[in-house]
């Protein structure tokens, strides 16, 4: 099965939407252990990405990606700014040039954000951070896909796994960003970053299931 | 929410609109970005510092602009850092070809979308460093932190970095007498009432009539832990055992001192923890050389305060003396 530069372009415009939906949320469970923002300044962002999306919604998906990296860089503002900014770019990196993904493309997309990720934030799984939705989510759809599950039931999986790395973070103490310094006040609480990170793959994986309908 | 603005989006546009009606001869503002840069800026032959953060902290950053302290300030959301394309922006107009030094608050946002805009002008060829600066003592380091918070011991950054890049100082030598001031600079607040970030529009913690939050950040996010009430006294010891210690500061030291309110917390309050600060410190025969009560780094209208001590030697106490005019901090 391949995505489309269609297909990116409205789950960009779905993850647009979702973020909207769960800005308060996030906004939420960032106040129990952070400055209670990140929704308010994601939201701002894929704002903001919606906005400018018809300047670059023409051209290839790596360059779409990258654009859309460049905006969230230069509009979401304090950690998850950056972070997300690489993510997206470093996926657009990856898929320079291309108008339609296959699975082994949008494996090396989401390797590649993850890493950029993992650099820029100076992270790893366990920090409870974003890292831990996304991870597990990369390790279960690549072992799906080699498995031969196909996308959509591959993505599912992985979206679950995301899902189960959130409610993991509630465990577990703060090692990076403004909830650090909460220590182990921090445990009890879900780790809003991971929760944005889940909602995105989320995202990916309902729009792949309408698809294949 | 009961709060004296238009639109919860245009809080900070308009908040530095009317910082530049204010003090027109101070300051003006970059094209299309939240950048406040000093009037004259660039300054030829001077190093360019640049610092900023959230909105929220005002007077802090753009107070801080003018002759004597910083060139310019990245004005961010309301305490979210700003972004490294403003950040980007403010270090080519400050850059008076001697290369611009970065002052940067300890969290990981800032951290990360200064060291972003550091990458993107260094690749136009101009020479960037950067301080970070960590003088929150209420967080232990420890597996969890990423280092400490920089709070408001920040403007004494501002202050003194700003003094030797005025004398005409090299690059270096601001970095290494900014690195000075970190290294002898320790600080810690606490919070009586929590604060409301416009765009969420309810605050960001809640406290019963009867507790306080020890060893909270600038940023409304709760501190290190919760206890019932006490009176001034006590909590400016409970403050300062931690401060005193964490240097330590000793016997025959000279310091300055700030005693910082964070938004809604009286005049004659502080005045009553400064008296207090004042107590404990002769009681430990530290010197304290310079006082200034105020509010210097505030966390929109929190109540509460930190107090910030800063180890002198000669260098330092010059610099700390020398002039300065700007919005916020004016010395003679």
């Amino acid at each position: 099965m391949l995505l489309t530069k269609s297909d990116v372009v409205n789950i960009l415009d779905d993850i647009v939407k979702i973020v909207e939906d769960n800005r308060q949320y996030l906004t939420e469970l960032d106040a129990a252990i952070g400055d209670a923002d990140h929704g308010i300044n994601l939201d701002r962002g894929f704002k903001a990405v919606r906005d400018k999306m018809p300047q670059f919604s023409d051209k290839d998906i790596g360059a779409i990606l990258k654009n859309v990296g460049m905006v969230l860089v230069s509009t979401v503002g304090g950690a998850s700014g950056p972070l997300y900014g690489t993510f997206f770019m470093r996926m657009g990196n990856v898929v320079s040039g291309k108008n339609t993904l296959d699975e082994n493309d949008i494996i090396a997309m989401f390797e590649a954000g993850l890493s950029g990720i993992k650099e820029r934030g100076k992270a790893q799984a366990g920090d409870k951070t974003m890292i831990d939705a996304m991870e597990p989510a990369l390790n279960e759809l690549k072992r799906a896909l080699s498995e031969g599950r196909g996308l959509k039931e591959a993505i599912e999986a992985a979206a679950n796994d995301a899902y189960n790395g959130v409610l993991m973070t509630k465990d577990i103490a703060a090692k990076k960003g403004r909830a650090s310094y909460l220590g182990e006040r921090s445990i009890g609480h879900q780790d809003p970053g991971a929760t944005s990170a889940y909602l995105m793959i989320k995202t990916v994986a309902d729009y792949v299931d309408k698809l294949q309908q | 929410m009961k709060k004296l603005i238009n639109n919860p989006e245009e809080v900070v546009k308009e908040m530095a609109s009317g910082l530049l009606y204010a003090y027109p001869t101070y300051l003006r503002k970059l094209d299309n970005v939240d950048v406040v840069v000093r009037k004259s800026s660039p300054v030829e032959g001077k190093v360019g510092l640049v610092s900023g953060g959230g909105s929220g902290h005002e007077p802090a950053h753009a107070g801080y602009v003018g002759k004597g302290m910083l060139d310019a300030a990245c004005l961010g959301a309301v305490f979210t850092s700003p972004t490294p394309d403003q950040i980007y922006e403010a270090i080519k107009a400050v850059d008076g070809g001697k290369g611009v030094l970065l002052i940067i608050k300890n969290y990981t946002g800032d951290v990360m979308n200064f060291e972003m805009a550091k990458e993107m002008a260094e690749m136009d060829g101009i020479k960037v460093s950067e301080v970070i600066v960590n003088d929150d003592v209420a967080v232990e380091n420890s597996t969890y932190t990423q280092g400490r918070r920089g709070i408001a011991g920040t403007v004494f950054v501002h202050k003194i970095a700003g003094a030797k890049a005025e004398e005409g100082a090299e690059l270096e030598e601001v970095k290494e007498v900014a690195e000075k001031v970190i290294k002898n600079l320790r600080s810690m607040g606490m919070a009586f009432t929590p604060c409301i970030v416009p765009a969420a529009g309810k605050p960001s913690f809640t406290l019963d009539e009867d507790e306080i939050e020890i060893g909270i950040g600038i940023h409304g996010e709760p501190g290190t832990h919760r206890e019932n009430i006490k009176n001034a006294k006590e909590i400016v010891a409970e403050l300062m055992d931690k401060i005193v210690s964490d240097l330590p500061f000793n016997d025959g030291d000279e310091v300055a001192l700030m005693v910082n309110g964070l938004g809604a917390t009286p005049l004659s309050e502080l005045f009553i923890a400064n008296k207090e600060v004042n107590e404990y410190l002769m009681g430990k025969n530290i010197n304290i050389y310079k006082t200034f009560v105020g509010e210097y780094m505030t966390s929109l209208e929190m109540s509460g305060f930190s107090i910030t001590l800063l180890k002198l030697d000669d260098e330092l106490k010059g610099l700390l003396d020398a002039s300065a005019d700007t919005p916020a901090f004016k010395q003679l």
